[in-house]
């Protein structure tokens, strides 16, 4: 970012544009991607939901990464955003807003409806951040986790949700560019506090939680706050994901959801933004990737789904293999460009 | 009234499972200070390993006295190996790392035993239940009116063993030189190495008994529900840290008590609303009572070291 930051300095743009040329350079790029790829329906699909874990990964890394705390309720955030964003669309489906085209006003509503999904979303972060927060490391870790099976139970057995069945017929609104540019203003979030004064606190919390609060760090504040910018993010991933899935119910967003993104973010480096998008991006094509490859060779599908069956212990040998080899994860608390000139050897890089 | 003294028996029932769980969990805690989250999940093998021991006795062993004791023991040593190799593997190497990363590791086991044993490769049973053979034969205890309260003789063993359990390990941790040791670690493991404690293996010693006690409950466990399945462990885990927090994590008797309380408030919520809020419900009482107690009904409260 601050190279942007120092084009936009050196281009001479002013202030507030400054702030958000990032995005402004963002939205042509995936709008190209959106024109290239928008014929291929699986593509479409695969880098929205890549586009979803990558949201949720950057986003949960502002808690347990940056402030050090173990949040493993993430799943519970993402199925309020997910079933707030999908019943406000329900209902606004038919409408259509005045001097829109029909294509736009859908846009615009979709915008509401995860804004809204996402605020709800925060609000519950801010209730349970509130008083959990207080709590230390497990007792923090165990408060996240029921936490999130309490909201999957709420979801479960309340009829405006449709109990186990969930929500059906949400319209599908969301689209690549939707997702990523999404994704785009998570990860740009993520930096920017990370650079920031505000982050500077969270770092020190995460350090030291006692010598932060004796350096004048108001950490139970900065560690809600934290945490509700985090169930915000989840939120939004929740919304777009229920408006391109057919379907939403509870055995979406159970706590092994949640593991699933916490492996993300320790396998990326706890702290390091670019190392949950390698986490998550990874993590979500290899199965895929598995998948596909195994079909194509085999030509059955019993096989892959064999493979389908093997992730989810493979997942948990990887963090336990992951903790011991490398505790801190792919790029520790560094990001790609600080780990990538390690990697080139020396004398090429002196010449 | 019928109804209420029902509710008090299955209560009980289902308390003293979680129990024998919540008391491997505040062991584990006492001495390691970490959340061993495959708690439940060597629960589950060890419901396994008594499914294994029954089919292989066939229907006339198993339910003789001698039997039902021989799978006992059997789950019980193969989930002491199993949590000695769990400790020795995953928990030991990260000893002086941060806690954080342990406790990843411990989430980690889990998640590998829990769809390991969903996989139908080689020995490993599948994601399908399995109906758990009789080895205890249910036969009603006490009736109490028209079958209005029925008190199962698998409930009073469940309460009978769980007691026993129990007061043996307050023996052990309280009366022996073992038991002193294991508080010394729990006190400051470097410390009582300093002290000649070989603190490597009392912890070891540790996570076998809290598993082996994890695999008497599995067995208890599927007993009560007759069927063994891969996930049966998750939540009865959960809920045994929940009591074990409940009742102060670290405190032998308070995991007892932490423990029937979760069970009776269960079994009451369900009891008189929806089943649908049984999961719901032990999360809700943990999160009131980390509020209102965080060190528990009978823990101390310790100030943070800088």
């Amino acid at each position: 970012m601050q190279s942007v930051q120092a084009t936009a300095k050196a281009v001479g743009l002013p202030y507030g544009v400054r702030g958000i040329l990032p995005i402004l350079l963002a939205i042509p790029v995936i709008g190209l991607a959106q024109w290239l790829l928008g014929g291929l329906p699986f593509v479409v699909y695969i880098a929205s939901i890549v586009g979803v874990n990558l949201i949720l990964a950057v986003s949960l890394n502002i808690v347990n990464g940056m402030t050090g705390q173990f949040s493993i309720g993430h799943a519970g955030f993402m199925a309020v955003g997910a079933y707030t964003a999908g019943k406000f669309s329900l209902h606004a489906k038919d409408l259509v807003i005045s001097h829109l085209p029909a294509a736009m006003s859908d846009q615009v509503l979709f915008l509401f409806a995860l804004l809204i999904g996402g605020c709800t979303a925060a609000l519950c972060g801010f209730i349970v951040g509130l008083p959990s927060l207080r709590l230390r490391g497990d007792y923090l870790a165990i408060v996240t986790l029921g936490f999130g099976e309490i909201i999957r139970v709420i979801l479960q057995s309340t009829e405006a949700f449709g109990r186990a069945l969930g929500l059906a017929g949400i319209p599908q609104w969301s689209s690549l560019f939707m997702v990523w540019i999404w994704a785009f203003i998570t990860v740009l979030a993520a930096r920017r506090i990370a650079g920031s004064s505000h982050g500077r606190s969270l770092w020190a919390i995460r350090e030291d939680e006692v010598a932060a609060e004796a350096m004048g760090v108001d950490t139970t504040s900065y560690k809600v706050r934290a945490f509700v910018v985090s169930s915000f993010f989840a939120g939004i991933a929740g919304g777009l994901f229920a408006h391109f899935v057919p379907i939403i119910n509870p055995g979406s967003f159970t706590f092994v959801k949640s593991i699933e993104v916490v492996v993300m973010v320790v396998a990326g480096g706890l702290g390091s933004t670019t190392g949950a998008i390698v986490a998550s991006i990874f993590l979500t094509l290899l199965p895929e990737a598995l998948r596909s490859a195994f079909t194509a060779i085999s030509g059955n599908a019993e096989i892959a789904q064999r493979v389908d069956q093997i992730r989810m212990p493979i997942y948990g040998l990887l963090l336990v293999t992951l903790m011991l080899v490398r505790p801190q994860g792919l790029f520790g608390n560094r990001e790609l460009w600080d780990v990538i000139p390690r990697w080139i050897p020396r004398r090429r890089r002196a010449a | 009234m019928a109804d209420f003294l029902q509710h008090i028996i299955n209560g009980i029932a289902t308390g003293t499972i979680y129990a024998l769980v919540a008391l491997g969990y505040t062991m584990v805690y006492g001495v390691l200070k970490l959340i061993n989250f495959a708690h439940g999940d060597v629960m589950m093998v060890g419901a396994y390993v008594g499914y294994a021991t029954a089919l292989k006795m066939g229907p006339g062993t198993r339910t003789s006295f001698l039997g039902a004791v021989v799978v006992f023991l059997m789950s019980m040593a193969c989930c002491a190996i199993l949590g000695f190799l769990i400790e020795r593997l995953a928990y030991r190497p990260l000893r002086e790392k941060p806690r954080l990363t342990s406790l990843i590791t411990a989430i980690g086991i889990s998640f590998t035993l829990e769809y390991g044993f969903q996989l139908d490769i080689g020995f490993l049973p599948g994601a399908a239940p399995r109906a758990f053979p009789e080895i205890i034969v249910p036969t009603e205890w006490l009736i109490i009116g028209d079958r209005d309260v029925v008190l199962w003789n698998w409930q009073v063993l469940s309460f009978a063993i769980a007691v026993a359990l129990m007061l043996v390990l307050q023996y052990l941790v309280f009366k022996t030189r073992f038991g002193r040791a294991m508080r010394a670690v729990s006190f400051d493991h470097r410390i009582a190495a300093l002290m000649g404690i070989p603190t490597d293996r009392v912890i070891a010693i540790t996570f076998m008994l809290g598993s082996g006690l994890a695999a008497g409950a599995g067995i208890l466990y599927a007993i009560k529900d007759t069927i063994v399945q891969p996930l049966m462990g998750l939540y009865v885990g959960l809920k045994a840290f929940v009591a074990a927090v409940i009742g102060g994590i670290g405190h032998v008797p308070g995991a007892m008590v932490g423990a029937l309380l979760l069970g009776l408030v269960e079994e009451f919520v369900v009891g008189y609303t929806s089943s649908t809020w049984r999961d719901a419900v032990a999360f809700g009482f943990l999160i009131l009572v980390l509020l209102l107690r965080p060190e528990g009904l009978f823990g101390r409260v310790t100030a943070e070291k800088v």
